[in-house]
């Protein structure tokens, strides 16, 4: 009966498609991101040479990475520059969505593509102009703050100077990003709303504050998980910035980041095993903070009258 | 008219200068990209563009194997955004049209993926790609990046809303197989969003920067981005050298933001959350 055997072949593989549809992005996962996360926590254990011996030494990588203060500066840099640069862009692109919201605007569609032209521009040459501009001998901003009698400010001899350097990009690469998706969501929030507030006297202020905010709620909670995830693995920035010595954000380690100071054991000195740690270290401290901003950002709600 | 519906003279104030802080640091790129070290550093800075341009973009290619690094890139890239237009429009539409057990779990494990910092692996990543013999090859850049979480999503969400459930019934009973009433019908319909979803996958994969920092060693391996970091290690020998690879390295997507940008716009609020 090779009619029914084809039949049966056929609904085997009409059976099996769904599975196979999905079954790529489920492979390059597991191969490229869910394995080598489990590993980071193997390696970690190891006196791990890459082109040598590899030693079983249980939590001594750990005990020395507690120890090591340049963990801790790193840790503390990261968390810094993570709020240095989600705070302000978070708050620009609220503040901007609902300005790109009104109804009425003229240019309404060159000023959301403008918003998108940082996205577009690579961290690296980003960071490029950027440490131009803040340079302290030949830099714009230097110079500007000069007309007033202030500075030269050397930003990356300092902790909240580089810090403050590494946000501003970051902030400006994303926020007109953080605007759109923002705006999206405003959209879909019916005009009636607001023109009942306005009928009823509600400011600019108060629709912003009670309409605005309130309906943003799931996206803000998807924006700021997103950023602390994408933040706090922060690389590119910290590295580009220094050109004397990239690995470590300059000679004091005033800009070195967790992924940097990885980077920097792993590649830079071959110990995989204790970045590997340094590794499963920041993967704790990116759980914790984004367990804990998606329960601080829950508390969004409409408010009452 | 009432007052309050007035768009207010400070909105455009405020837009403007948004605006301007978004352009302004790519017009200055230019103008440090067109100057000599001279005038680059002087005091007060030269706000216009001199006629530096094409001696600097002729330092750049020679210092660095420039025009390689260019195609290393639209190799990766494009292959990146063909991967993510097809694979995720693949995935989006088994998830979105098909029923099949374990399907509302998959989708859930798909979305939870997004949630994982994958970046902190680096270095199991670069251990599995050396034990492929991977290190070194442009492979190693396109392979792991072909489908996301975040396209599945995306097209899931347009296939979801486009395709109606009767159009699929009729090709079945006109004795469709699954595989063509994806690529004659579902597909078709989709073509603008799985376009938009591959101009992100395009821009991710060209900007990128960590990982192939960490996998391309020789020169004629590199892409735009690590061409701009070498280009910056012979930064004291001329301040806009950097500079005008920076900008070399990000006309091409300026170019096709000229051109695709409104569908980017338009393409990134459709996807995005509503209400």
């Amino acid at each position: 009966m090779p009619e029914a055997e084809a039949r049966v072949r056929q609904s085997l593989a009409e059976r099996v498609a769904p599975y196979a549809y999905i079954a790529p992005f489920f492979l390059l996962f597991a191969v490229f991101g869910l394995v080598p996360l489990l590993f980071t926590f193997y390696v970690a254990l190891f006196d791990w040479n890459p082109i040598g011996e590899h030693v079983f030494i249980g939590f001594d990588n750990f005990t020395r990475l507690f120890g090591d203060t340049r963990f801790w500066d790193a840790a503390w840099n990261t968390i810094s520059i993570w709020l240095l640069s989600t705070v302000p862009q978070l708050l620009i692109a609220l503040v901007l969505a609902h300005l790109l919201n009104h109804a009425r605007l003229r240019l309404a569609v060159f000023f959301r593509m403008s918003m998108l032209v940082p996205y577009i521009t690579s961290v690296a040459a980003t960071t490029v102009v950027f440490a131009q501009m803040f340079d302290r001998d030949y830099g714009l901003l230097n110079w500007l703050l000069g007309l007033f009698g202030v500075g030269p400010i050397d930003f990356l001899q300092s902790g909240w100077g580089s810090h403050t350097m590494i946000a501003v990009m970051v902030t400006w690469r994303w926020f007109g990003y953080t605007t759109l998706l923002y705006l999206a969501s405003l959209q879909a929030v019916p005009r009636t709303i607001y023109e009942a507030a306005s009928v009823d006297g509600a400011g600019a202020w108060k629709q912003f504050r009670h309409i605005s905010v309130p309906s943003l709620r799931p996206v803000i909670v998807f924006t700021i998980v997103t950023s602390t995830i994408g933040g706090l693995q922060i690389f590119t920035e910290p590295l580009l910035v220094s050109n004397t010595s990239p690995l470590t954000c300059g000679p004091a380690r005033h800009c070195q980041t967790l992924t940097l100071f990885l980077y920097e054991q792993g590649f830079g000195q071959f110990q995989f095993g204790y970045g590997s740690a340094i590794g499963v270290a920041l993967f704790v401290l990116i759980i914790a903070v984004a367990t804990l901003n998606y329960v601080l950002s829950t508390r969004i709600r409409p408010e009452r009258g | 008219m009432k007052k309050a519906d007035r768009v207010r003279w400070w909105t455009y104030l405020l837009l403007g200068v948004a605006t301007l802080a978004c352009v302004f640091p790519l017009y200055w790129m230019f103008v440090v990209a067109t100057t000599d070290t001279a005038t680059a550093t002087k005091l007060p800075p030269e706000i216009l563009p001199g006629g530096n341009f094409f001696h600097l973009a002729g330092l750049v290619f020679t210092t660095v194997p420039f025009v390689r690094s260019i195609i290393n890139s639209l190799v990766v890239a494009g292959s990146i955004g063909i991967g993510h237009a097809l694979l995720c429009s693949l995935a989006g539409f088994a998830f979105a049209k098909l029923r099949f057990p374990g399907r509302n779990a998959l989708f859930l494990v798909v979305v939870l993926t997004m949630t994982v910092p994958t970046q902190l692996a680096v270095i199991p990543q670069y251990m599995i790609i050396s034990s492929l013999g991977w290190v070194d090859t442009l492979q190693a850049l396109i392979v792991p990046g072909l489908a996301s979480a975040f396209g599945i999503f995306w097209m899931r969400q347009h296939l979801a809303t486009t395709i109606s459930d009767e159009i699929l019934q009729a090709a079945r009973i006109d004795g469709a197989g699954t595989w063509q009433i994806f690529w004659r019908i579902a597909f078709p319909l989709v073509r603008p969003a799985a376009f938009v979803l591959g101009l992100l996958g395009f821009v991710t994969a060209w900007n990128d920067f960590l990982w192939p920092f960490i996998v391309l060693k020789s020169p004629e391996m590199y892409t735009a981005q690590i061409a701009i970091k070498a280009l910056q290690n012979s930064y004291s020998i001329d301040l806009g050298l950097a500079m005008s690879g920076s900008f070399l390295a990000t006309l091409p997507l300026i170019v096709l933001f000229v051109f695709v940008g409104r569908r980017m716009v338009a393409g990134i609020m459709d996807g995005a959350f509503k209400g």
